[in-house]
């Protein structure tokens, strides 16, 4: 992972005239200044990083991230390959503690508690994960769905089973699993599994749920029933998405924050990141100058 | 430049040959093996060899019903000495492993693994039957559980490190533990490959005679219990092989006949389960 960053930094100093621009616009390294200056009170904060810094063993990652991801919204993450925006996902249900010789430093509070001091286990329940490529387990499709209830809850059979629908129509995925619930999730197509994936970390009620570039191994006919389950989810979850593709940005988020180079360069209203960003580098990035 | 294209034939096709009758020496000794093995076997295998016992020298008939039984009690508890800590070694270098204190395991298991199979004999032999000052199918069944061990780490290793992390980080993203996730997810996509390991594991050590030699030694009549030697399929091989009567020679080659056909069913079965499942499910 942090090699992938590495060479992204290369490419960054290769180009003298960006590095430059980056270092006249940005004097105070770090702070999502944009971010700051406008305000933004539609909502209750669910989430909130504050001055956040994560390393992969020497090499720093995320760099004093500050934002607040607000309830009930989508949240977008955008930015080129390796800025931090997926790193940076992984310490929102602090996933990225898996990895060795990885270092967090700041807060992050999820509904004012810091996650740091709660419970690992409960985070992640709280915190659902989508991630970039689908990973159904080598079970049934009912057992997919499950799987998350019968290691959280001691629901008895009916009312597992009543959860798993209730879960599989959420993700929009009922009508075309409901005849073969029981054979290998390997069976459905790309699409549904990643479908049965968000379905899966429905099952828990997450409050919150990352999605990882949860599009990038679609096609768009797939893709697009996943923005629709968003649209839908987002009455009664709070949604975060790193996403490749400023177009799926621009649809489906609310807020948009822009990332580069381990730095939050700017947060705001989607329109406003793509219509009128307050940064040089937001403007280049969304419009297709670099990146 | 045609001498030079006429050489690279000629090479050619000498290697060609070369590897091609190398490759017929090997398998047409297997095959000569298995071949002799059937004539042979076969030839004084009949119902009473499965069911009756040794019969002393001189008269003719029996079999070797005690020693098929004896076989399978000291495999048995080969089987549950051997493969639940080799398993669990497994599960700890898999998922807890890097560490150096794993590195040396894995080195030391891998000592333990070319460790010469009388070697282990003589382990047993001290420190249970020196011990007990008699001989036990007890005793056999330590000498080839602690030989099982090395490669039932290694093999289940091998295969619950094959799960994808993915899968392990699904688990965890629903708020699973380390643990939970192991034993919930990563170690049922692993059960074909951790299955077979145990069975191709069994399969070699079924054969292995020097460990039995002095543990569980050998018996003419049922040996009920653990705890009174017995007889065992390849100790009775050595023994009526090297004996001086013929018809303890065709016993001999009935029983070795029986064995290596067992061998060979467990090693395709397992086989036939990996190639079916794959080496995990994804």
């Amino acid at each position: 992972m942090w090699l992938v960053e590495m060479s992204q930094g290369d490419r960054m100093q290769a180009s003298p005239g960006r590095q430059l621009q980056t270092m006249s616009t940005l004097p105070n390294i770090g702070l999502p200044s944009g971010a700051e200056s406008r305000p933004m009170p539609e909502a209750a904060a669910k989430l909130s990083a504050d001055n956040l810094n994560f390393f992969y063993g020497n090499f720093q990652a995320l760099h004093a991230i500050s934002m607040k991801v607000y309830d009930k919204r989508v949240t977008a993450f955008i930015g080129p390959s390796g800025c931090g925006k997926s790193t940076f996902l992984r310490t929102l249900n602090r996933m990225n503690e898996t990895v060795r010789h990885s270092r967090v430093e700041g807060d992050i509070l999820l509904d004012g508690e810091n996650i740091f001091r709660l419970d690992v286990n409960d985070v992640r329940r709280r915190v659902g994960m989508v991630f970039q490529r689908s990973n159904p387990f080598p079970k049934s499709i009912y057992e997919n769905v499950a799987y998350g209830l019968r290691i959280n809850t001691s629901l008895g059979r009916s009312a597992l089973r009543d959860a798993v629908e209730h879960s599989l129509r959420r993700a929009a995925l009922w009508e075309e699993v409901k005849d073969k619930l029981h054979q290998s999730a390997y069976g459905l197509s790309g699409g549904q599994q990643q479908r049965l994936c968000i379905a899966r970390a429905l099952a828990v009620n997450p409050e919150v749920l990352l999605l990882d570039e949860p599009c990038s191994a679609l096609d768009p006919i797939a893709t697009a029933k996943i923005e629709d389950l968003i649209f839908q989810l987002k009455d009664s979850c709070t949604i975060v998405i790193v996403t490749h593709n400023m177009q799926q940005a621009a649809r489906v988020a609310d807020f948009t924050g822009f990332f580069l180079l381990g730095k939050l360069i700017e947060f705001d209203n989607t329109t406003v990141i793509f219509k009128t960003p307050a940064r040089k580098e937001t403007e280049d990035y969304v419009t297709g100058r670099f990146g | 430049m045609t001498w030079n294209k006429a050489r690279r034939k000629i090479v050619n096709a000498v290697m060609l040959s070369l590897t091609g009758v190398c490759t017929l020496v090997a398998a047409g000794t297997l095959v000569f093996i298995l071949g002799y093995l059937f004539v042979n076997g076969a030839k004084s295998l009949n119902w009473d060899f499965f069911t009756k016992l040794p019969v002393p020298v001189g008269e003719s008939g029996g079999g070797m019903a005690n020693a098929i039984v004896g076989s399978a009690k000291v495999l048995l508890l080969a089987t549950v000495i051997g493969v639940p800590i080799g398993f669990m070694g497994g599960v700890y270098l898999a998922e807890f492993g890097g560490t150096i204190f794993s590195a040396v395991v894995r080195y030391v298991t891998d000592l333990l693994n070319g460790v010469p199979s009388i070697v282990m004999g003589i382990f047993a032999y001290t420190i249970i039957v020196a011990q007990q000052k008699h001989f036990s199918t007890m005793a056999g069944g330590v000498a080839l559980g602690v030989m099982m061990i090395p490669i039932a780490i290694r093999s289940s290793e091998e295969f619950l490190r094959a799960v994808p992390l993915s899968l392990r980080e699904g688990a965890m993203a629903l708020g699973a533990s380390k643990s939970k996730a192991i034993w919930t997810v990563v170690v049922p996509a692993a059960k074909a490959g951790l299955i077979t390991g145990i069975m191709l594991n069994l399969a070699r050590v079924a054969g292995e005679t020097a460990p039995l030699i002095f543990t569980s030694f050998g018996n003419s009549f049922w040996s009920p219990g653990w705890d009174k030697a017995t007889a065992a399929l390849p100790v009775m091989i050595y023994t009526y092989a090297i004996g001086p009567y013929d018809s303890w020679h065709q016993q001999a080659w009935a029983a070795g006949f029986v064995l290596l056909t067992l061998v060979l069913a467990v090693n395709i079965i397992a086989r036939m389960i990996l190639a079916k499942r794959g080496h995990v499910a994804r």
